[in-house]
């Protein structure tokens, strides 16, 4: 896999030698490479978009906050690659912990229920909640088959948000909670405007001991027996592995990270409603982990940003662009309307062509391979599936 | 222990012996469709099982696909979706029917272009999705298909959001609400007759072919056991095929059916119907054509109870919670075999 | 040994694996019926009978994969395997805490402490519902003797049977292909390491000591089965008989007291089908390991074993040493069919 920054190259042109070491080096430095990688990258992002085009688009606080917004995005596609792409099990209401995550600062910090909590430690109090109901939604259906698991967490995640939306009395129902204290360091605030900064390198810690931690958990006995089961539940069994305790963890694991990622939206919005918790945000976030590669971290965090930003600039910029251009058809098509179409085709065309994603997890061994194993990692993927 | 039986003893106790003879969940069915006739009264007892035939014709499709490659076709709530679109279309752009029809000619034309018509395009609609979404991914990791399927759920969703708009749209009820008939002293809707025996003969018709004709016999074996099938001679694509055409081509009448009985419809009610179509296969015993018939009027019944005590936002609470109860207690379903093996 | 045993008691300790009347039905079909099996300390028994004779679901009967219908297998002296009874109380009494917090709850008042009371009460109902399932998921001994106070009866799982000693390997090969050669026996050793959540986000020295310490053992077990070297390659890139071997070593990693052998010669060449056999009886003697085959080669049974047991339509038709079983006119009969004996 690739250390590299944002755009990586295919990798025919660059031989296994530049890619290989530093793959290998990155992988003997984990924890160093990521959080180096990661500063860089948020460093450059901040001042690429001082440059033109993109400073035509937006000033520079507006691109930041916008990057703050796409963080949370990668926070998701994180956690969602633990139970989707390392472990192989399809959870398709994750947005139901993200809204746990989310209600619980709200809970903890706004006028609604006169408690001023501090942000901190509900990071972790809110992703422990989140975790919580994962291991109350996991614990009896992960013996299950994957499909009856992709369809009981489809309907936890419906049912969180109408029961959000119902129980009105402790909830402010569809009008949401309001008012929500910001993050504060000592008795200052963050600025809930005007300043993207502090919202900025708090997600930016956030993400690079996310990606830490992850990546520890992927190279230890914990992550070999995920991607045992992920490969063949029944013979990972048959090797002493409890499956149903290791998917429960990683199921656990991934909803704390989504609550993780609530408790961040709630003090960074200040306002939580249930529309924000809808099945199109379970949906982006699973395009995110198909479409960067599932198991691969990096490619996770790179393919989240990539859609988001997809999503929330690039569409608006080409609706912008050919309204003004005035090209047949192409100026009456609503982009953003579109996009959720655009997703839906990507996955089924990523699944049929390219289920190894767009960075797939080249593993770490396989660049110090022969010509014949370089080849056959190129093609071979996470999921085993046929080489195209 | 020398000597004694493996297996059928006569065994004194009478639970047992109920399991044991099968009749067990039809003394259940019997016995609830009772206790909600007094509960719902008449009329919602007829609504209850209108909405019920919807589900079960949805949840069969469901059954059949999951039996047959043991895949859940997450995007078969939203071909019923298309199937009430295609439905609208038919009546209004082709048919010129805005509302309620005058004469009973009119009605028996009319309905029948529109079933033969809707059944027909969301068949070949499932059979394309099956040929080039799922066919593909047949001996691809379990994840595959199934993110394929949420993928063309959405495709379906977007395409008829774009096309006619995210709010509800009126559909023309062909029979009139108000045509009404008394039986017995209740006055039950023509449109409720209708339907429900619309749905029964179709369920009947789905039974028989799949018992009695060749292919329903080589959908059967490749359910049973693929390879032993293949080796039989079976053309298992074609037998898959078949399978989809006919399980959509019933969600296609239910679209149907959900215009002309709830008279509006919009893109997202395939995705709430389809959790509930499923569950509904799921606790009659997923693969199991009489289990799925009889979830789809049991889920119909637990809708239309939760609406009737003003708790209507409550249903899909209520079913999920079956949905969780039935996999944790009796993975099989009413009408499924345990089998004691795990993964 | 025999079909006319006795219901014997616990085994004796030189009988390491001892399975009494083990019957499975599928619906109407009996694929198993009335399997009774010894294997001694260090002996090396195999199954043999023509295809479809139910030798496979047998095998997955005693490796946990498949609830018997009746009979037991117990090993090492305890019971593992048995009709599971009363398995729908276990998934009910998970609801018991929950509903006492609740109903303590509300005795204790907080039906009238308004909004305040129902907050708490609804956070301790799920605190002991999460308690509860938790612990339902660990099974520490404690839990699992109560569950058979009350009838409830869980038969072993997979996973369970390894770490009570057993190892398999099966008659398709199912290594993990996209592993690494050192990463599927890595697997293997899965029951052997001790890291914990802990160790694993700190990386600790004490996890990278002992990955350290398996990857050698894993290069051992490597070097055992004729593999040597090969620690980097893919599962799915290797040779046909060298996954043989590696699904072998991958087994061997738990230290099975006993090994499962589904097939483990099909599809090779008689050079490399006379290697494995000299492998496998190189174990027993080196490693002390007891083994369970099924096998068709009939080169490789009549050299290695030390008991057959014959199976054809689920039934035991003969057992004894190589050379009775080899003369036993219904064995003859059936593999060559009636009027060849």
């Amino acid at each position: 896999m690739s250390a590299q920054s944002a755009i990586p190259a295919p990798s025919h042109t660059k031989g296994p030698g530049m890619r290989a070491q530093v793959a290998a080096f990155s992988a003997r430095h984990r924890s160093t490479s990521v959080l180096v990688g990661g500063s860089l990258v948020a460093v450059l992002l901040a001042f690429v978009v001082l440059v033109p085009p993109f400073s035509s688009f937006s000033p520079q606080n507006v691109w930041v906050d916008g990057f703050t917004n796409a963080g949370v995005y990668i926070l998701l596609a994180l956690g969602l690659n633990i139970v989707v792409g390392m472990s192989g099990l399809l959870d398709l209401g994750y947005a139901a912990f993200f809204a746990i995550g989310a209600y619980v600062y709200a809970f903890a910090a706004s006028p609604f229920t006169g408690n001023d909590l501090p942000f901190w430690p509900m990071l972790f109090v809110g992703a422990g909640m989140a975790a919580m109901f994962g291991i109350m939604l996991g614990a009896p259906t992960l013996r299950l088959r994957g499909d009856y698991l992709a369809i009981v967490t489809l309907g936890f995640g419906e049912i969180v948000p109408i029961t959000i939306l119902n129980l009105s009395d402790y909830t402010e129902g569809p009008n949401g909670i309001g008012g929500i204290s910001p993050p504060s360091i000592g008795d200052v605030p963050f600025p809930t405007t005007g300043n993207p900064w502090p919202y900025y390198v708090t997600m930016v810690g956030l993400i690079i001991i996310s990606m830490i931690l992850i990546y520890r958990l992927q190279e230890s006995r914990l992550g070999r027996s995920w991607m045992a089961i992920r490969e063949d539940e029944l013979a990972a069994s048959a090797n002493g592995i409890n499956t149903v305790t290791t998917k429960l963890l990683a199921f656990a694991l991934g909803a704390s990270t989504a609550g993780l990622a609530g408790v961040f939206l709630a003090a960074k919005l200040q306002t939580v409603t249930p529309n924000l918790f809808r099945f199109d945000v379970s949906f982006t976030v699973l395009a995110m982990v198909v479409l960067g590669g599932m198991g691969n971290i990096w490619g996770v965090a790179i393919g989240a940003f990539i859609v988001y930003e997809i999503q929330n600039v690039v569409l608006k910029q080409l609706n912008l662009f050919f309204d003004n251009v005035q090209v047949p058809i192409l100026s009456d098509i609503n982009f953003i309307e579109y996009q959720y179409l655009l997703f839906g085709v990507a996955l089924v065309a990523m699944m049929l062509l390219r289920p190894e994603g767009l960075f797939p997890s080249q593993r770490r061994k396989r660049e110090l391979h022969t010509e014949e194993d370089a080849e056959f990692g190129e093609m071979g993927d996470p999921m085993g599936a046929a080489p195209e | 222990m020398a000597g004694s039986a493996v297996g059928v003893t006569a065994s004194p106790n009478p639970l047992v012996a109920l399991r044991r003879s099968g009749a067990g969940p039809y003394l259940f069915i019997a016995a609830l469709t009772v206790v909600m006739y007094f509960v719902l009264g008449p009329r919602q007892f007829i609504n209850a099982l209108t909405i019920g035939a919807i589900y079960a014709l949805v949840a069969l499709g469901y059954t059949m696909v999951y039996g047959i490659i043991e895949l859940i076709n997450f995007a078969h709530g939203d071909v019923f979706m298309v199937g009430a679109f295609v439905s609208l279309f038919v009546l209004t752009n082709i048919l010129g029917q805005t509302g309620s029809a005058t004469s009973l000619e009119q009605i028996v034309f009319e309905l029948t272009v529109t079933f033969a018509l809707t059944m027909a395009a969301i068949g070949v609609l499932g059979v394309v999705i099956e040929r080039f979404a799922y066919r593909p991914l047949r001996n691809a990791p379990r994840l595959a298909p199934l993110i394929t399927a949420i993928g063309v759920s959405f495709i379906l969703q977007n395409i008829i959001q774009i096309i006619y708009g995210p709010s509800p749209i009126n559909t023309p009820q062909v029979i009139p609400p108000t045509a009404r008939v008394d039986i017995g002293g209740i006055s039950v809707g023509w449109i409720n007759i209708f339907i429900i025996v619309t749905a029964v003969v179709l369920m009947i018709g789905l039974q028989l072919f799949v018992s009695r004709t060749k292919v329903g016999r080589a959908m059967r074996s490749t359910a049973s056991d693929r390879e032993a099938a293949a080796l039989m001679g079976v053309d298992i694509n074609r037998t898959i095929a078949i399978t989809f055409l006919i399980g959509s081509a019933l969600a296609g009448a239910a679209g149907v059916v959900q215009g002309l009985y709830l008279g509006n419809i919009d893109f997202s009610l395939g995705f709430q119907a389809g959790l509930k179509a499923f569950t509904a296969a799921v606790l009659g015993g997923i693969g199991n054509l009489t289990g799925a018939a009889f979830g789809g009027f049991f889920i119909g019944f637990v809708e239309v109870t939760c609406g009737n005590f003003g708790y209507f936002v409550w249903a899909q609470a209520a079913v999920f919670m079956i949905l969780i109860i039935t996999l944790v207690f009796r993975p099989a379903g009413l009408f499924g075999h345990q089998l004691g093996e795990r993964a | 040994m025999g079909s006319e045993s006795p219901d014997a008691p616990a085994a004796s300790a030189e009988t390491i694996l001892q399975a009494r009347q083990v019957t499975k039905r599928f619906g109407g079909l009996v694929a198993v019926r009335d399997i009774n099996l010894d294997i001694p300390q260090g002996g090396i028994v195999s199954i043999i009978g023509p295809n479809g004779a139910g030798k496979t679901t047998f095998f997955n009967v005693v490796a946990g994969i498949i609830d018997p219908t009746a009979g037991t297998v117990a090993f090492k002296g305890t019971t593992l395997i048995s009709r599971p009874r009363r398995v729908w109380l276990e998934s009910v009494l998970w609801v018991v805490p929950a509903l006492v917090v609740a109903i303590v709850a509300l005795v204790l008042g907080a039906g009238g402490a308004g909004d305040d009371g129902l907050v708490v009460t609804t956070i301790l109902v799920a605190v002991a519902l999460v308690a509860t399932l938790v612990v339902a998921t660990i099974r520490p001994a404690w839990y699992t003797t109560f569950l058979s106070r009350l009838g409830v009866m869980r038969s072993a799982r997979p996973n369970d049977v390894v770490s009570a000693g057993m190892g398999r390997t099966f008659q398709n090969i199912r290594l993990f292909q996209n592993m690494t050669a050192l990463e599927n026996i890595l697997v293997g050793m899965h029951l052997q390491l001790e890291s914990n959540m802990v160790d694993h986000f700190a990386a600790s020295r004490r996890q990278q000591r002992e990955e350290a310490a398996a990857a050698e053992r894993a290069r051992e077990l490597l070097r055992l089965v004729g593999l040597r070297g090969r620690d980097d390659e893919l599962a799915k890139n290797l040779p046909y008989g060298d996954q043989r071997r590696l699904e072998l070593a991958r087994a061997l990693g738990n230290r099975p007291a006993l090994l499962l052998l589904d097939e483990p010669t099909a599809g090779m060449n008689p050079n490399e089908t006379a290697q494995m056999t000299a492998l496998i009886g190189r174990l027993r003697t080196d490693l002390g390991v007891s083994v369970l085959l099924i096998e068709h080669d009939m080169r490789v049974v009549m050299g290695i074993s030390d008991h057959i047991l014959v199976m054809d339509h689920g039934e035991l038709i003969s057992e004894g040493t190589p050379d009775e079983v080899r003369r036993d006119p219904k064995v003859i009969e059936a593999y060559l069919g009636t009027g060849a004996s």
